[in-house]
């Protein structure tokens, strides 16, 4: 990012530390990730040590350190569908994919993660591709679904 | 989070009484319970306190066990602030039982350190159930290093990263400390023995943070003896910094 | 609109709104909630936009896009008043239909109408649904009446008067003698009295105070909150502010998880609307009572909704639990007295307000005040969020509002309190649903989630599924819980793996011994419950899996094997290429038999054959 547009940011909060989540959420927002040097401006400008930045951004699930991929599989592993059957459709993905979740592939066209719940309960199991949900989710489902996203 | 006892000790505090294994005490109001019992010679056995350092919790071994009122809980003495009243039992059946328990939980992490081991063995693990960690370092995540780093050294040069099991301690993108200027403190401090200085000529190695520096030697004797990075430090940062000449010798030839 | 000085005021504005709306012939609200979007229904809701204004309708008809009505398995929903119609699972090709039919000619579309699948009865209002007939909707109600993006509508419903009648006509005290008679306990789980809480914050020395509203709701499989956040963040709006004056706060934080954008948007909309009206804000309905509302956001960790690691969040530290000795009530965001309840609490308070104790009281049981919203889901016929008194018994829950386990399927067990709860099987049915009762039986209340599960769930997976959450979702801070968790996964797994051993179930039942009795906050304290419950009631499982290397469910891979029935099987041929692992063998045209070697157990042949000629054994 661009050190203007994350001073932006920055100033948005009115350079606040404690609000350092929200502007780690907006850039991760605008990049899809967390670049270093960003962290690394962060750090100079709100006085904050990046040792402590680099802690918060290592502890959530929803901020990353790396480029995420192109198409972002996202399998919820809440507890409703779990027990309708989520894990054989992550294993499904893995295999096929050949990464675990919160991995990427090597070619950077999918990222696969696993999500606690996406509270679309009714419809579990559900996979949100890009965004979308996809309900009442099977092993053979999300292999052809796959087959689709590799072609696209 | 309870301050370091150093930090309690310097300012003036009410005196409490407390009780310590049905035997009445007397105590500075804030420090730990673990504190005022080995001030009086009372051993509860813990691996991630220091009394310079803010207590944390984190290995769980100084558990005890406190009444307040009609209340009594099991709690870590490093946490618990010492008040008016309250009485505290360091050995009871339950204690001993969870502490056992937790050492064994504590052993596959660091089966070689020599301090873990003997505490192990101390407290009852003689055949411990659960094989060791593969790929452990020794390292226990107390944070006792992380502590010290930021609290007595300020340098800021290595954090806990990540949640769960996947805690780890480590510089920054677990790449070089940036920020590490080679003091040593985090050395001193480790209870497991899982981080290793080394000077090897004009050069200190701290692998495990991934860190290497230039050492300067004593105009003297000769020896190195301080980095580069700490003279730096220390004249940037301390209050009243030394002046440069100071750092030409060695503690042993100034 | 301007801000208004006065309740006076604020009643004209009502006043005004009611007139304007008095004139609409029809309304139509369309569910736009996360469950029912998920089911497309923002397709559905442009095509209605278009329809009526083909029609030239738009001066007749108000439509209107609502948060969650809880029925999410019938998505997309809308309800057409007067008259209360309910349609289910609405496509954009039924709007046409809808519009011509229903709204033009009062005609009813039986295809659309909600049928039961056990009885196969057909409803046409909402509220006759069962689904719907045995709740008590008091907090959730309102949700499918209110656009939430609009603050008239809520006004409309009596809106902030139990905020105008606290702020003129009490005094704090008063407020949380009345919280505290009403005997509201906190939704978020421990069930901790609200009243007593406020109380202590009052009293607690320090000028400064805040008030929080936990709406990090992690627990999996469970939305309550989102739901209410979404669809009527202004109910919780003003419960907050309201606990605010009685507590003596003029700052308050509502902690938000990011994975929750709708309610997020809802949420920040409200406030602003809320603040433009004098609702809140400097000098609150010209009363001289201040009260700001700041959103701050989580982003995924299931610990950080604990009390202490929230209030490092807010301060912008990393969000883990540090050991408390003093209440967060008494020291906490920056050392002030922080009053945290979380979202659904917080939802009671305008409702105890405006319909009074003893109105209340006679809701719930003895000990339990009020009603509860539970997220019903897992193996169930009418799977979404029902709102009841509390006390009512699981079965009632389970079999009459949510019509029992589809296909035919046994009952094994319901599991309540989230991943800090227990599962509870059938002998337990006929308890009441309350914090004391869930708690005696070796569950939890927890903030709602109540997920239901059938003979094809094995009980021993499920423990080890809730232990590789709480693995993950451990901070990590502390031996007992990090280990604890770690430790008893890997016991698990070997079980389902068929390596356990017989010694293995004493160790896990010390090891959760210790993560309950040793850890430094409540989620290692309550980590080890899904183990606990699941030996407690299901130990046949456990040993079916290490004696005889068997699993009754039929889940766990390494203990089963998928064969063909060579007198179903055609030999068809489509399991073969459908088979990733090459594991099906045989011609065409005659039966085929699967390679136990290199089938990886997926499932996908079983999925596909159309003759039920696959099955698993084990």
């Amino acid at each position: 990012m661009k050190e203007k547009e994350l001073d932006t940011i920055i100033n948005k909060y009115g350079a606040d530390p404690s609000e350092i989540m929200g502007m780690l959420l907006d850039i991760q927002e605008k990049e899809k990730y967390l670049p270093k040097k960003d962290l690394q401006h962060l750090s100079v400008k709100l006085g904050l040590p990046l040792t402590r930045i680099y802690q918060i951004a290592t502890f959530y699930e929803a901020l990353s350190l790396k480029p995420l991929g192109h198409n972002q599989i996202h399998v919820c592993t809440g507890t409703a569908c779990h027990v309708r059957g989520a894990a054989g459709i992550l294993n499904k993905l893995e295999e096929r994919l050949g990464i675990k979740p919160g991995e990427v592939t090597s070619d950077l066209n999918f990222g696969l993660k696993t999500v606690n719940c996406v509270g679309a309960c009714a419809l579990g199991p559900v996979v949100v591709v890009n965004g979308e949900y996809h309900g009442e989710m099977t092993a053979l489902k999300a292999d052809r679904m796959l087959k689709r996203l590799m072609k696209n | 989070m309870l301050p370091a006892n150093n930090n309690i000790k310097d300012m003036r505090v009410k005196m409490i009484t407390l009780w310590i294994n049905d035997k009445q005490y007397q105590a500075a109001e804030g420090q730990s319970v673990l504190q005022v019992a080995l001030d009086n010679g009372i051993e509860i056995p813990h691996l991630c306190y220091h009394e310079s350092l803010s207590s944390q919790g984190s290995c769980r071994l100084c558990l005890v066990e406190v009444t307040k009122g009609s209340k009594t809980i099991m709690t870590t003495s490093c946490t618990y602030p010492a008040m008016e009243g309250i009485k505290v039992q360091t050995d009871t059946l339950e204690i001993k039982k969870a502490r056992r328990l937790v050492m064994e939980l504590l052993l596959p992490l660091a089966p070689d350190a020599p301090k873990i081991k003997a505490l192990a063995s101390e407290l009852g693990v003689t055949e411990p159930r659960l094989g060791p960690e593969p790929e452990n370092d020794n390292c226990i995540k107390c944070g006792l290093c992380v502590r010290a780093c930021d609290e007595l050294v300020g340098a800021h040069a290595i954090t806990f990263a990540g949640r769960g099991v996947a805690r780890t301690v480590e510089p920054p993108y677990d790449e070089e400390a940036e920020n590490c200027i080679g003091c040593g403190t985090c050395v001193q401090v480790c209870p497991t023995e899982c981080i290793v200085m080394e000077d090897q000529g004009m050069e200190r190695r701290i692998d495990k943070w991934k860190r290497t520096l230039k050492l300067k030697a004593c105009k003297n004797c000769g020896r190195p003896f301080i980095t580069f990075a700490e003279i730096d430090f220390m004249q940037t940062k301390a209050k009243n910094p030394p002046p440069e000449e100071w750092f030409d010798y060695c503690p042993d030839c100034r | 609109m301007h801000r208004l000085t006065s309740v006076e005021e604020l009643e004209k504005v009502r006043e005004k709104i009611l007139k304007e709306k008095s004139t609409i012939k029809t309304c139509i609200t369309i569910c736009l909630g996360t469950g029912c979007h998920a089911y497309d229904s923002q397709t559905v809701y442009e095509t209605l936009q278009n329809e009526i204004a083909a029609h030239n309708l738009e001066e007749e008809i108000e439509l209107k896009p609502t948060g969650c009505h809880g029925f999410c398995e019938q998505g997309p929903i809308i309800v057409l008043y007067p008259g209360e119609i309910c349609y289910c699972r609405v496509k954009p090709e039924n709007v046409k239909d809808i519009i011509e039919m229903t709204v033009l000619e009062n005609k009813i579309i039986e295809d659309l109408l909600y049928e039961d699948p056990v009885s196969g009865n057909k409803f046409e209002k909402e509220s006759e649904i069962p689904f719907y007939k045995d709740q008590n909707r008091l907090i959730l109600g309102k949700n499918s009446s209110i656009n939430p993006q609009n603050i008239n509508d809520y006004l409309a419903e009596g809106g902030y008067r139990s905020l105008a009648k606290v702020l003129t006509g009490m005094a704090p005290e008063q407020v949380i003698d009345k919280i505290k008679k009403a005997n509201l306990r906190g939704r978020g789980g421990g069930g901790f009295p609200a009243g007593v809480k406020w109380e202590t914050t009052r009293n607690a020395p320090e000028k400064k105070k805040y008030v929080i509203v936990n709406a990090d709701e992690g627990d999996p499989g469970a939305y309550m909150d989102r739901s209410l956040l979404e669809g009527n963040p202004h109910l919780i709006l003003e419960g907050l502010a309201i606990g605010a004056y009685a507590i003596g706060a003029d700052e308050g934080f509502v902690y938000v998880r990011q994975e929750y954008p709708l309610a997020l948007e809802n949420l920040s909309t409200a406030i602003g609307q809320a603040e433009k009206l004098g609702l809140l804000g400097e000098n609150i309905l010209g009363t001289g009572f201040n009260f700001k509302v700041k959103i701050k956001r989580g982003a995924g960790a299931f610990v950080s909704g604990e009390s202490s690691a929230l209030v490092s969040a807010i301060e912008g530290k990393v969000g883990e639990p540090r050991p408390k000795h003093i209440n967060t009530a008494v020291s906490g965001i920056y050392g002030k007295p922080s009053n945290l309840n979380n979202v659904e609490t917080w939802a009671n308070v305008p409702v105890i307000i405006e319909k009074g104790v003893d109105w209340y009281s006679g809701i719930g049981n003895e000990n339990n005040k009020g009603t509860k919203i539970f997220s019903l889901v897992g193996k169930i016929n009418n799977t979404g969020l029902v709102e009841v008194p509390m006390g009512t018994p699981l079965r009632k829950i389970i079999y009459e509002l949510g019509g029992g386990i589809p296909g035919g399927k046994k009952f094994k067990a319901v599991q309540t309190g989230g991943p800090s709860g227990g599962c509870l099987p059938e002998s337990h049915l006929d308890a009441p649903v309350d914090f004391d009762h869930l708690k005696d039986l070796g569950s939890m209340m927890g903030s709602g989630g109540m997920i239901v599960m059938d003979e094809d769930n094995c009980m021993v997976d499920v423990a080890k599924y809730f232990m590789h959450f709480l693995k993950d979702e451990s901070c990590g801070k502390c031996v007992s819980c990090r280990e604890g968790t770690k430790k008893m996964y890997e016991i698990l797994e070997a079980i389902t793996e068929g390596k356990g051993k017989e010694e293995d179930l004493l160790l896990l039942e010390e090891i959760a011994w210790v993560t309950t009795n040793a850890s430094l906050c409540a989620l290692g304290g309550t980590a080890a419950n899904p183990v606990l419950s699941t030996l407690k009631y299901f130990r046949d499982e456990y040993e079916a899996h290490i004696k005889e290397k068997r699993c009754p469910a039929k889940v766990c891979k390494a203990l089963i094997t998928y064969v063909i029935d060579q007198e179903k099987c055609t030999g068809c041929g489509l399991c073969q290429t459908l088979c990733p692992e090459k594991a099906i063998e045989g011609e065409k045209e005659a039966p085929m038999t699967i390679d136990a070697q290199k089938c990886s157990r997926c499932g996908i042949c079983l999925e596909a054959c159309r003759f039920e000629a696959i099955n698993v054994t084990s």
